[in-house]
């Protein structure tokens, strides 16, 4: 089966006084048709900026993408920008962080709904609007019309959200970029979006990037996950592997810091000593050897490649001795 | 506490040690700043020489008509007012510029006085009003700003109420109500005795008059310092207000006042230009650059250049007051906004 | 939004009573010399400054002479000038108005379009070169005496060049009424609507670069970046129609203070007989009757249409509606 999206060797890096930084180093997935892939890792693991480089979409005119993205065989890295601009929010949608600011103020929800299905389709303005009420009532807002008469500030948060993902799907997109989605919403509306999200997939056939920093989103929702640390992929497996026989220190340490709601209760949560690096001060072997209770002389050195067919991990722990030193972390 | 919440208010904090040197080595890389500044100390300095220019340059007393005089240009004597040049010799056509430094550089005026050294000492009169009358406006506008932002209650209510009456009245009007009231008769309070001639009542008129543009934003940063935790904190050890207006909330009111100042200036050269132009500001025979091109609106097609050359100086002048006040917000307070 | 109207006009009111208190006090109670002396005029006879003193109710208490004041003003409206020999001084403003009206219309039309586009360019094109040559224009523009421009464009269009082709069809100094001849009419001003509207084309332009650079890095940008359009429609549609928040409240302001009489200089050396003129004609004269006409009913302007664009404002952006 032919993926929908293969990223390879992406680096996104920016041009400072200090020289180039590299804030994505070396990132490579793929991702299926109806696949929800869900990315983890803490803010500035560079995430957020893997998908926005997807659409070219980071606005910064000192940033240097380089690798290769192809999606469905095209590659889009120095693509043309009206390819691109094609692309974003027809076959490839994007929903971002905070539902607050990221609608336009002063036009009505129908409105950005209805300019966005206006620039991929034929459609006459009455029949966008039209549209634009269906799929508020897709998402499940209720009064869908009314919803769609009024001002982003005039809706709840979750409302948003929901508006802000009948925009991402208006023109049935093959691949939905989500961007922690759910962060900036309460806990019981964070559940509604990501059900929504689910659904999604069946109704409508896209494949989902879920980014995220919270390890419970990524078990709930995606098929698929890749963790990431410092601009690079650790560990990536399917959802039920990972959590079942993560491989990396660091999705140890992830999930060491997560509070169990059923199972077995730690007496306390764990943490992970120390900070991220810096992205220009980043060791020269694994990123997370300053932090690794497991480190070895061999760790500081060389990188150590993603390996592995199903299941890849970067990490140079041979697999026999993995579970100890997992017992030994978690119970930490 | 919900103002500790507030990311606007909790963000403010007094000026960090050190604050005013990264802002100078900010300002000191802004080429088009210091050019500025240069440019208004050179202009300042050929204004103070005016006395000087006249005795020893331009040789005559720009205040004295010279109705009949002459000056020797190109080995020939040369009447300073000619008549015209025109069928009926109807009207007179004073002496153009020579160009070179000397007696009449830039010609005579209808009145056959140097207007070059007219124009220094007009110059002079402008940036005295202009300086003196900021400085009135930003010390006044500290005072009412920092009252009623700091105080509140009714300090508050009495001042804003009269702040926004003075914001909706037209500028330009107030000044010429203003004006036109005193310049008749000058003003005499009790000691404070004005004369209608005198630079004083320019300065007065031209000082208040824009207080509200400055003490409105000063107001709105005082409101805030005032709700950020650190003042606050300062309140909750029981410090005494005049301690805390002056360490805690001075500071960054200097700040903005100091962005604002070169703005300010910039507004009263070219209000106290309009005034004068309007003959309700310096009173003959005293000059500044306003009166200068009033004089030479009547002389316009004929000695263009006695109008020209003092609005060019006037835009030279304000210009660089103009870019020097963008380097001042660029390095201290990328914020500041004049007229909010 | 009718609470939000109502709360308004009650502002207006406090603020024109306010003003109406400062201009009487200015007027009438500047110490320094008699009122009455002022109202007459120049070299005014004791016959004349003892009618002022009867008329205007001078040896009464203040708050008497102030409603005398109002009422002849806005009830009676019968306030006559004392220079100008028993010239009644409100009908006056009324007949200028209509010429301050059309020049300070057709000056805000040309400022308006001028500074839209250049802040969008300026803003389109940041720190490129076209951003700099625009800024620092715009810097020129608002650094430059309005009276001075209008000398300089009289000198080029009806001095120096006016027998060239360029500046022929320019007619000389006055106002033709737009009924007598449309096209005479746009001839006559269009010299000086383009001088009055310089200074504001470079000071809109800048508020609107500044606004539109700010507006441009939010989150919902991004979005409309996201959706698919294209560079220009993002700054047009999205970041524009937010921008233009920030000018519309200048305009409001500006807009009020040149129709009650900001455009005085321009109108003077112009010859452009608007109210300005007539308080200009009142300053020649110290006729304080006229300027204290002319200054009520300019700030009355001033202050009605501020009201009227917070109104519209709240209208206009939709952000508005809910915070109130």
């Amino acid at each position: 089966m032919s993926n929908l999206l293969d990223v390879t060797d992406l680096a996104v890096s920016f041009r400072t006084r200090s020289g180039l930084i590299r804030a994505v180093d070396g990132v490579s997935f793929s991702i299926a048709e109806r696949e929800i892939l869900g990315i983890v890792g803490e803010s500035g693991s560079g995430k957020s900026l893997t998908v926005l480089a997807i659409l070219d979409l980071i606005n910064d005119p000192n940033v240097v993408i380089a690798g290769s993205i192809r999606f469905k065989g095209t590659e889009l890295i120095g693509q043309k920008p009206g390819v691109l601009r094609r692309l974003r929010g027809g076959a490839i949608a994007m929903i971002f962080q905070d539902p607050m600011t990221a609608l336009t103020p002063v036009f009505t929800i129908g409105a950005q709904i209805a300019e966005q299905i206006r620039i991929h389709t034929e459609l006459s303005r009455h029949a966008a609007r039209s549209r634009a009420v269906d799929l508020l009532d897709a998402v499940g807002l209720p009064d869908p019309a009314r919803a769609a008469a009024r001002y982003p500030q005039e809706l709840s948060g979750g409302q948003r959200q929901r508006a802000v993902i009948a925009m991402a799907l208006s023109c049935n997109p093959a691949l939905l970029l989500a961007d922690e989605p759910t962060t900036a919403l309460d806990v019981t509306v964070q559940a509604q979006i990501l059900e929504l999200i689910r659904k999604l997939r069946d109704d409508f056939n896209s494949a989902v990037i879920l980014i995220t920093h919270n390890l419970g989103v990524v078990a709930e929702t995606a098929d698929r996950v890749a963790v990431m640390y410092s601009g690079r992929i650790v560990e990536s497996a399917s959802t039920t592997a990972l959590f079942a026989d993560p491989h990396h220190p660091y999705t140890w340490g992830l999930l060491g810091s997560m509070p169990a709601l059923d199972g077995i209760r730690r007496p306390r949560l764990a943490t992970i000593q120390g900070l991220p690096p810096a992205l220009n001060r980043r060791p020269p072997g694994c990123a997370f050897s300053p932090r690794c209770a497991f480190v070895r002389p061999a760790c500081i050195n060389a990188r150590p490649p993603l390996t592995g067919t199903e299941h890849q991990v970067a990490c140079i722990i041979p697999a026999p001795e993995r579970a100890t030193a997992r017992t030994q972390a978690l119970a930490a | 506490m919900s103002d500790a919440t507030n990311p606007l208010v909790t963000d403010i904090a007094p000026p960090a040690p050190g604050y005013w040197a990264t802002a100078g080595r900010k300002l000191i890389r802004d080429r088009a700043a210091i050019v500025s500044l240069a440019v208004l100390i050179i202009i300042a300095l050929l204004c103070a020489a005016a006395p000087w220019y006249a005795q020893h340059i331009a040789r005559t007393d720009p205040f004295q008509s010279n109705l009949s005089g002459t000056v020797i240009r190109h080995g020939k004597t040369v009447e300073v007012l000619a008549a015209a040049n025109n069928p009926l010799h109807l009207g007179i056509e004073p002496i153009g510029p020579s160009w070179r430094l000397g007696p009449y550089m830039l010609g005579a005026d209808d009145q056959g006085r140097d207007v070059a050294a007219r124009l220094l000492y007009g110059g002079r009169n402008s940036l005295i009003i202009s300086f003196i009358s900021a400085g009135i406006c930003l010390g006044l506008a500290a005072i009412t700003g920092i009252l009623s932002g700091y105080f509140g209650g009714w300090t508050d209510r009495i001042i804003s109420w009269l702040l926004d009456a003075l914001w909706a009245f037209p500028v330009f009007l107030l000044a010429i109500s203003l004006s036109v009231v005193l310049i008749a008769h000058g003003i005499d309070i009790g000691p404070i005795r004005l004369d209608a001639s005198s630079l004083a009542l320019p300065i007065t008129i031209i000082g208040i008059i824009y207080v509200p543009y400055v003490a409105r934003p000063v107001r709105g940063l005082v409101i805030g310092l005032r709700q950020s935790e650190y003042v606050l904190a300062a309140i909750g050890i029981g410090g005494p207000a005049w301690r805390i207006l002056w360490f805690d909330i001075l500071p960054n009111v200097i700040s903005s006042l100091v962005v604002f100042a070169p703005l300010i200036v910039a507004l009263d050269l070219l209000t106290e230009a309009a005034l004068s132009f309007l003959s309700i500001g310096v009173q003959p025979p005293a000059a500044s650059w306003g009166t200068i091109i009033e004089n030479g609106e009547s002389l316009i097609y004929t000695r263009p250049i006695v109008a020209i050359a003092p609005g060019i100086a006037i835009v030279i002048t304000v210009l660089a007051l103009n870019i020097l006040g963008d380097g001042l917000r660029d390095a201290l307070d990328p914020r500041a906004k004049l007229r909010n | 939004m009718a609470a939000t109207i109502l709360r308004r006009l009650i502002h207006m009111i406090a603020v024109l009573f306010g003003i109406s208190v400062l201009v009487f006090l200015i007027f009438f109670a500047t110490p320094g010399a008699n009122p009455a002396d002022r109202i007459a005029g120049k070299n005014a006879s004791p016959q004349t400054i003892a009618r002022v003193e009867k008329e205007f109710g001078l040896n009464r208490p203040l708050p008497v002479q102030y409603v005398i004041m109002m009422k002849k003003l806005f009830i009676s409206r019968n306030l006559t000038s004392f220079v100008n020999l028993g010239e009644k001084v409100v009908p006056q403003v009324f007949k200028a108005a209509p010429i301050t009206l059309s020049l300070v219309s057709g000056a805000a039309v040309i400022w308006i379009v001028f500074a839209i586009v250049i802040g969008a360019l300026a803003a389109a094109f940041r720190n490129g070169w076209v951003d700099r040559t625009l800024m620092v224009l715009s810097l020129i523009g608002i650094s430059m005496p309005v009276f001075w421009v209008a000398t300089m464009a009289n000198l080029i269009t009806q001095g120096v060049w006016h027998h060239t082709w360029l500046f022929s069809w320019v007619p000389p100094l006055g106002y033709v009424d737009f009924t007598a001849s449309p096209l005479g009419w746009f001839k006559a001003l269009i010299i000086p609507w383009i001088t009055l509207a310089i200074l504001y084309i470079g000071l809109y332009a800048r508020v609107l670069r500044a606004a539109l650079i700010e507006t441009m890095q939010e989150d919902f940008i991004r979005t409309a970046r996201a959706k698919g359009l294209t560079e220009r429609q993002v700054l047009l549609r999205h970041a524009l129609r937010c921008s233009l928040v920030s000018v519309v409240t200048l305009f409001g302001l500006d807009f009020g203070v040149l129709v009650g009489g900001g455009a005085l200089l321009t109108e003077v050396v112009f010859g452009l007989q608007g109210v300005g003129y007539l308080t200009y004609q009142a300053l020649e004269t110290l006729d304080l009757p006229m300027i204290m006409a002319t200054v009520i009913y300019a700030s009355v302007f001033v202050v009605v249409s501020n009201a009227v664009v917070d109104i519209v404002y709240a209208a206009f952006d939709p952000r508005m509606r809910l915070r109130r």
